[in-house]
């Protein structure tokens, strides 16, 4: 009969209307910024520069080797090698980065410079309200505005974190493992050229 | 009134330049009046021109200027490594990332000969069927949108999309530019926890389209206004290099999945639903029993879902650098026949790197579709071709 | 059943209060001051309903679609409308150098000015009629074809081609939608025999077994509430019928040169117009102030009258969350091609129905001219466009 699709489909926001009032399936709005939803752990806005301890210069893992300089798709990252080196979390002397900026207007959170990084230095962030009124200054960040700590990486992603650090420990672990063997075999050829 | 010129004879033409003599004779004295329909228009999909001459109500010759949007995706894609290329895809049809990844890592690993883990295919099938199906429902969202139903099936679409993107949000870290393929398989592996919420999600799926077909598919008025408007016959749409949900409809029996069985799509039981007439009504019909067949899909997918890993262990991050020679990789995206042609010279950066936009090319027939039509119906037809601008004009 | 004096005193509260407010004055002024005041009453009403209207309108269509509508301004953003007032009144209004100034300014005046003429006749409450006109349905329709007039004023005067030719199709409309509008009307006349509105509802107010006498619950009524309805939402230009005011279309609609509080101006209209013809399809069809059941009458009848005005409103705005619209030719098509043959043989069914005289002999008798009629046209009209649901084949 003509009509009955148009009372059926009248039926069906008939049904969305009251159901609105009832069920959160059928209103789904969330009032922002009163109401937020949680970003999911593995959720990447902005990448930043993990620090190790409470010292953001020393603790730094990033040893400005460049890999996601030149991996980066829409070449936000500047990159400035030290002159000097510093020791890293393994007690290696290591390149720092002088420099290090990333243009957030420009990033597009492909997270392919953390997927290169060997040193498990730059990972995203989660945090998106970034808005500022100066629109290049103050969307350029630079090292200090990246460096945030390895308590605040386990903060946003923990899982991730867990991961990482367990990686890192098995690392040093290793290397420990090796200067400690290095270390038997000196005193034992120093022992045994004394005797 | 005078014939119009058969459509091979139109194509058969092949003119010099864009400005045609009128294929339409106008009825009467006078001018026509042309009039141009966009870039700024509430239902051009994005920034979008076309140049309409018009005789009373009737559209006489229709000619589309695109190239807002342009972005040198290809030149760029020259000038960097393949893996840095995976994000600009993502960025061609923005409304199905996924499907972009896969084509391009398809074509990747056809020019690398790399191979793909079992449960890597398995979460491109997953994966790749929910952009589907979103892509569906938002897609007659917005034809019902221009058609002025005031948004609201277009609001029911993306409250089901919604769910499907924070799926992807879950997995990849990101809602749409995903960037989760890569040569070899997938990024990131997903968790059990995951796959249970997918099910959930999936589960729900049935019942949504059940209701958006009971709003929409039965309802008079919308029968009246796509019935028998903007037809377009078989000859046509596959002498033009139409693709897609519009082929479908216009009867021929042409599904990637089916004719190449790319991935593992020929382990799954689907049917490929064809229209009979050609008409607005039947492309969207067929996008909506498409839904349907993508459920099925995912159903399966998620029941038979092996473990193992989701990268193959001889792919490279860094450093990536196929022999010569070049590749042609084809999916069948919600929009079409999506292809890559990469030409590589043995260095870290293709040599050529060229994107077969489905959407430009169903696009070529709109004028086609729409000689004689009424004008108003020329924006119901345009948002039956379902096109992003992203991936017209990359 | 006799009422008790507190809600015979609520129900012509307003009627009480007009004649204490004007016995202050002197007995020559009291006619033109209690007139007077019935006036400001009604202008001041209707555009306070119309602002309300406007969020109801806007959280219900969002409520449809799942969302939370305005809830910013004021509780459940009951203030929405001052804040787009106040927006309204601070634009600049623009009118273009080559428009007809006077007509272009006269149009959305004549608008508003030919809607709440409408309202003199509607009879809002018991004894409450601005004036009780013999011919007072005739005095409506007058008022409601002439506000047909600035529409196209409004699109004449702008020297828009896209403008004129969006009024053109608008009146064009509206004169379309007038015939079934009139039609339908006439059945409810012959019936009661009489074009005075008042008449129409006191012929209503009767009640058999606690149910009432409205007409919507005859066959012919229903039918012609039906058709009164189709005719209404195309009179008023809402969707489905909203062609002339679609925003995806070519044409930009005759209100395209206006802004600022000349195109409030059109908006208050197009509302207060939607007020007004619910407000007499209430009284024709629905029983006008008359309460829906026998032991419910000491409900005050202004209650019954604006809640069944503001149910038609909601079916508006329910309808308009949820329909596409209809193109130009195939809305006159429906109009002249079906909504007219279904009134004129819903004036049959209704003669039918006075001379059969009571029984139940000729419910069954009208009831099935008014379905045969209903299903064969319907039926003629999807096949002969070649309209139907479709069954689609699988490749194999």
């Amino acid at each position: 009969m003509l009509g009955e699709g148009i009372l059926k489909g009248m039926a069906e926001t008939a049904k969305n209307f009251f159901g609105s009032y009832f069920s959160a399936e059928r209103l789904t709005t969330v009032e922002y910024p009163e109401q937020r939803i949680a970003p999911y752990e593995a959720a990447r806005v902005f990448p930043f520069l993990v620090f190790d301890g409470s010292d953001w210069e020393a603790g730094m893992r990033c040893v400005a080797c460049q890999i996601c300089e030149k991996e980066c798709p829409p070449k936000c990252i500047f990159i400035e090698k030290s002159k000097d080196k510093k020791p890293d979390a393994l007690g290696k002397q290591q390149f720092y980065p002088a420099r290090f900026d990333i243009d957030i207007s420009v990033c597009m959170s492909c997270q392919i410079c953390v997927e290169v990084c060997p040193f498990e230095a730059i990972k995203m962030d989660t945090e998106y309200e970034l808005s500022t009124d100066n629109r290049f200054g103050g969307l350029l960040l630079d090292r200090r505005q990246l460096a945030k700590s390895n308590q605040y990486y386990h903060q946003i992603h923990p899982a991730e974190a867990d991961g990482v650090d367990a990686r890192l420990a098995a690392e040093k672990a290793k290397a420990d493992a090796k200067t400690k063997i290095t270390a038997e075999a000196k005193t034992a050829a120093i022992a045994g050229e004394g005797a | 009134m005078s014939e119009m010129q058969s459509h091979s004879a139109i194509l058969a033409d092949k003119p010099e330049s864009w400005n045609r003599p009128a294929v339409m004779e106008p009825e009467g004295e006078g001018e026509l009046m042309e009039v141009a329909m966009g870039p700024h228009h509430p239902s051009t999909h994005g920034v979008f021109r076309m140049d309409v001459a018009l005789d009373g109500e009737r559209v006489m010759r229709l000619r589309p200027v695109f190239g807002y949007l342009h972005r040198n995706h290809e030149k760029i894609a020259e000038g960097q490594s393949y893996l840095a290329s995976m994000p600009y895809t993502d960025r061609l049809d923005y409304i199905c990332p996924i499907t972009n990844n896969w084509a391009y890592a398809l074509a990747v690993e056809k020019l690398a000969g790399q191979e793909v883990p079992e449960r890597a295919e398995y979460l491109r099938v997953i994966l790749g069927e929910l952009t589907r199906f979103q892509n569906h429902a938002s897609s007659i969202g917005f034809l019902t949108q221009e058609m002025g139903a005031m948004g609201t099936p277009l609001m029911y679409a993306f409250r089901e999309r919604e769910k499907i993107l924070d799926l992807f949000e879950e997995l990849t870290g990101a809602r749409m530019m995903v960037n989760y393929m890569r040569f070899g398989g997938c990024r990131v592996d997903a968790s059990p926890g995951w796959l249970e919420r997918t099910r959930k999600v999936v589960a729900g799926l049935a019942g949504f389209v059940d209701e958006f077909d009971r709003l929409l598919s039965t309802n008079e008025i919308l029968m009246a206004r796509t019935q028998g408007v903007g037809v377009l016959k078989a000859e046509l749409a596959v002498n033009a290099g139409v693709t897609g949900p519009m082929l479908r409809a216009s009867g021929v029996n042409y599904d990637i999945r089916k004719v190449d069985g790319y991935g593992i799509y020929n382990r799954f039981n689907f049917r490929v639903p064809l229209g009979d007439h050609g008409d607005v009504y039947d492309r969207y019909m067929i996008r909506m029993l498409e839904m349907r067949e993508s459920i099925g899909i995912l159903q399966q997918a998620l029941r038979e879902i092996p473990a193992g890993p989701v990268m193959s262990p001889t792919a490279k991050l860094r450093g990536f650098r196929p022999k010569r020679g070049e590749a042609y990789g084809r999916i069948e995206a919600p929009k079409g026949e999506l292809g890559f042609y990469l030409i590589s010279n043995g260095g870290p950066n293709p040599y050529r790197y060229r994107v077969r936009p489905p959407s430009l090319i169903n696009l070529t027939v709109l004028e086609d579709m729409c000689l004689g039509v009424n004008v108003a119906d020329v924006v119901l037809i345009f948002g039956s071709v379902d096109i992003v601008l992203g991936e017209v004009d990359r | 059943m006799s009422q008790t004096p507190f809600f015979e005193n609520l129900d012509q509260i307003f009627v009480l209060l007009q004649h204490w407010l004007v016995s202050f004055l002197p007995t020559s002024w009291q006619p033109a001051a209690g007139v007077l005041l019935s006036v400001a009453a009604i202008v001041c009403l209707f555009p306070a309903l119309f602002a309300l209207t406007t969020v109801f309108e806007r959280k219900g269509l969002a409520r449809i679609q799942n969302r939370l509508g305005p809830n910013r301004v004021g509780p459940f953003g009951i203030f929405q409308p001052i804040a787009d007032a106040i927006k309204s009144l601070t634009k600049e209004d623009i009118v273009p150098l080559s428009a007809d100034a006077a007509v272009h300014f006269l149009a959305p005046l004549l608008l508003v000015i030919t809607v709440f003429m409408g309202f003199a006749v509607l009879p809002m409450g018991r004894n409450m009629v601005l004036v009780d006109l013999d011919a007072g349905l005739l005095f409506y329709f007058a008022m409601g074809a002439s506000s047909e007039l600035a529409v196209f004023m409004a699109g004449w005067s702008s020297r828009n081609k896209y403008s004129l030719l969006g009024a053109m199709r608008a009146v064009a409309q509206m004169i379309s939608y007038e015939v079934p509008l009139l039609l339908s009307s006439v059945a409810v006349v012959m019936i009661t025999g009489s074009l005075s509105l008042t008449k129409i509802v006191e012929a209503q107010n009767q009640y058999t077994w606690g149910l009432p006498h409205w007409y919507i619950f005859t066959p012919w009524g229903f039918a012609g509430f039906v058709m009164y309805a189709i005719a209404t939402t195309a009179e008023t230009n809402r969707s489905p019928f909203d062609l002339p005011e679609g925003e995806s279309e070519l044409v930009a609609g005759y209100h395209t040169e206006y802004s600022g509080f000349k195109f409030a101006l059109f908006f208050l209209g197009e509302y207060v117009a939607m007020f007004s013809i619910s407000g007499l399809g209430t009284t024709l069809f629905l029983g006008g102030w008359s309460a829906p059941l026998s032991f419910l009458t000491w409900i005050p009848s202004w209650i019954w009258f604006f809640s069944k005005l503001m149910l038609s409103i909601f079916v508006f705005i329910w309808m308009r969350g949820t329909l596409p619209r209809l193109r130009q030719d195939q809305l006159m098509n429906f109009a002249w091609k079906f909504v007219l043959p279904m009134c004129l043989v819903n004036l049959l069914v209704a003669a039918l129905w006075r001379f059969m005289g009571d029984g139940w002999l000729r419910w069954v008798f009208c009831s099935a001219i008014l379905i045969a009629a209903y299903a064969g046209m319907g039926l003629g009209e999807m096949r002969r466009q070649r309209l139907g649901p479709r069954s689609y084949r699988y490749a194999e």
